[in-house]
């Protein structure tokens, strides 16, 4: 896989009047799916909608697959796929056709017949886009991105408000592109959407992005974790913490209750179970606690991610 | 990647006739299958040119009415499709993000507005057909220079687009509709369509006949009707409003 950046922003500001929507915005995103997390208003539309040429930077740099997206749209735009958040398509004109419409805009379309059969865009028939379901439309949307064989998909908010059966296509989707070799980034509000699909994950808030890197990385970086066990009291903690990595810590919460908090891994588990033999410890319930996006969120911000 | 996907990319814009020719279809499809914008550019031109010559309502002075009638009616089919039709439709595809979402697509902007502007031609030419066999059926007896007519309804084709798409690019859908109706009906009355422009009183006649409108419908008749040459003071005129609308439309235009 290539590992050259596919976005590249650097120091994006970008006002609307007043209010500073994009505050110093840094966001390198490599191939494969990075995630843009956030609340509402946190600058996320506003990053991508740069990122597609729709908005002139007011300082700071955008690339995409190393290009300028406003300087160098034309050579861009048959590159990239775009899905915005809603719209996009006549309000007289019916699912198929629209989506045969963007397919001949592009030189080497996909099989139109099978992306509407692969999502469920058949049964809207010969209804017109203004009479489609919010998730036809979404799904309308998520098509027209990806016919044109991109290299590099946007998707803004792409399952909002779909139901459960819908957003699962939705991901399938996603998953498939990736394996194909497609980039995507995607905007979402939902922890799981970005834990589920995301290499990647840039969280954002107040228009800068204040962590990034995978799942895994960002729980337990963020926030480390906890491994809890019960033994029997006044066991030496002193003794538990030599055997274990530098960074951790271990307590005796009450008698009996014991605490490590550090990277936990496989390995720490291991150290700690081993000791606890060479102790002469039966360790009962033994549990880790992994922190989710949603608790990272929640420290680094103080803020509830479903705002 | 060893095997190619169905998703594998192989990205490319079509040739550009291809995708003007696409998008220019599509909107011919998108303003004939919609029945506001046939009414007003089929059925109320149709309706006004034989209401008009078979009953004798206005004074059209002298010499059949259809002669009359005919020219200002071809001058309404294209004010109703360049400025009206072009105005409401290109207004609430602003308004649902579609001309946001083509901007993204590989189709460039230019060549967005040149298959719009195809879409209107053909749409006009539909109307002329249709009016012609009607206004033949009437006993309509035209003269002149047939490039004389063509150059009138280009000019007066790019004036009206250029109206059209300023009031579409730089107002709420719905302040367009509003408005492209209203001005559609006002141009009606007092464009010299129906009302022979010397019903006005003689101060109103002279600020009229600078309307796109008269200009227009004026051209026409003096060609279609007296069998004129050139009438270069209305394809004057209509230069001039071409020349404004359209530049005012390229630099106040707002895509979203």
């Amino acid at each position: 896989m290539r590992t050259e950046p596919v976005v590249q922003v650097q120091a994006l500001v970008k006002r609307y009047g007043d209010k500073t929507a994009v505050d110093g915005l840094d966001l390198v995103a490599r191939a494969g799916v990075t995630a843009v997390l956030g609340p509402n208003g946190a600058g996320k539309t506003t990053t991508v909608e740069t990122c597609e040429g729709y908005r002139k930077p007011d300082s700071g740099t955008v690339r995409v697959l190393g290009l300028d997206p406003v300087r160098q749209s034309g050579e861009l735009r048959p590159r990239v796929g775009v899905m915005l958040q809603s719209g996009g398509v006549y309000s007289g004109a019916r699912a198929d056709e629209m989506l045969r419409h963007v397919a001949k805009l592009h030189a080497h379309p996909l099989d139109v017949d099978a992306l509407i059969e692969r999502l469920g865009l058949g049964s809207c028939g010969r209804t017109t886009y203004r009479r489609l379901s919010g998730g036809q439309q979404q799904r309308l949307a998520l098509a027209m991105a990806v016919v044109g064989r991109p290299e590099l998909v946007f998707l803004d908010e792409p399952t909002a408000g779909l139901d459960p059966q819908a957003r699962r296509a939705t991901w399938d989707l996603v998953r498939d592109l990736r394996a194909d070799g497609v980039s995507v980034i995607l905007t979402t509000h939902y922890m799981d959407e970005a834990e589920q699909l995301a290499d990647d994950v840039a969280i954002i808030d107040a228009g800068r992005v204040i962590a990034q890197g995978s799942p895994e990385e960002l729980c337990r970086g963020g926030a480390e974790n906890t491994l809890r066990f019960t033994g029997r009291p006044g066991l030496d903690v002193g003794s538990l913490l030599k055997a274990l990595p530098a960074d951790c810590t271990a307590a005796e919460l009450t008698p009996g209750s014991y605490r490590v908090v550090g990277k936990v891994d496989p390995q720490l588990l291991a150290t700690v179970t081993s000791w606890c033999a060479q102790h002469g410890v039966m360790p009962d319930r033994i549990s880790v606690e992994r922190h989710t996006l949603e608790d990272v969120f929640l420290e680094l911000t103080g803020k509830e991610l479903r705002s | 990647m060893t095997t190619a996907g169905t998703y594998t990319p192989k990205p490319g814009a079509a040739p550009l006739p291809r995708m003007i020719a696409a998008q220019a279809a599509l909107e011919t499809k998108m303003l004939l299958r919609n029945g506001e914008q046939l009414l007003l550019t089929v059925v109320i031109p149709t309706l006004l040119l034989v209401l008009f010559s078979s009953v004798d309502i206005v004074d059209t002075g002298v010499g059949k009415a259809v002669d009359f009638l005919a020219p200002g009616v071809l001058a309404l089919a294209v004010m109703s499709t360049a400025f009206t039709g072009q105005a409401i439709a290109t207004g609430f595809e602003r308004r649902y993000g579609v001309l946001k979402r083509l901007a993204s697509s590989p189709l460039p902007r230019w060549a967005l507005m040149t298959a719009k502007t195809a879409s209107v031609l053909v749409t006009e030419v539909l109307q002329i057909a249709l009016l012609t066999v009607i206004a033949f059926a009437l006993g309509w007896s035209p003269h002149g220079n047939p490039l004389a007519v063509l150059l009138l309804l280009v000019l007066g084709t790019a004036a009206f687009s250029g109206l059209g798409l300023l009031m579409a690019g730089t107002l709420r859908a719905e302040a367009t509709l509003a408005a492209a109706n209203l001005v559609f009906l006002l141009l009606l009355v007092g464009g010299g369509v129906i009302v022979p422009l010397d019903k006005f009183p003689s101060g109103a006649q002279d600020v009229l006949a600078l309307l796109p409108i008269s200009a227009l419908s004026d051209g026409l008749r003096d060609v279609l009707q007296h069998g004129a040459g050139v009438p270069w003071g209305d394809l004057g005129i209509l230069a001039v409003w071409a020349v404004v609308g359209l530049t005012a439309a390229g630099r106040f235009f707002r895509w979203e």
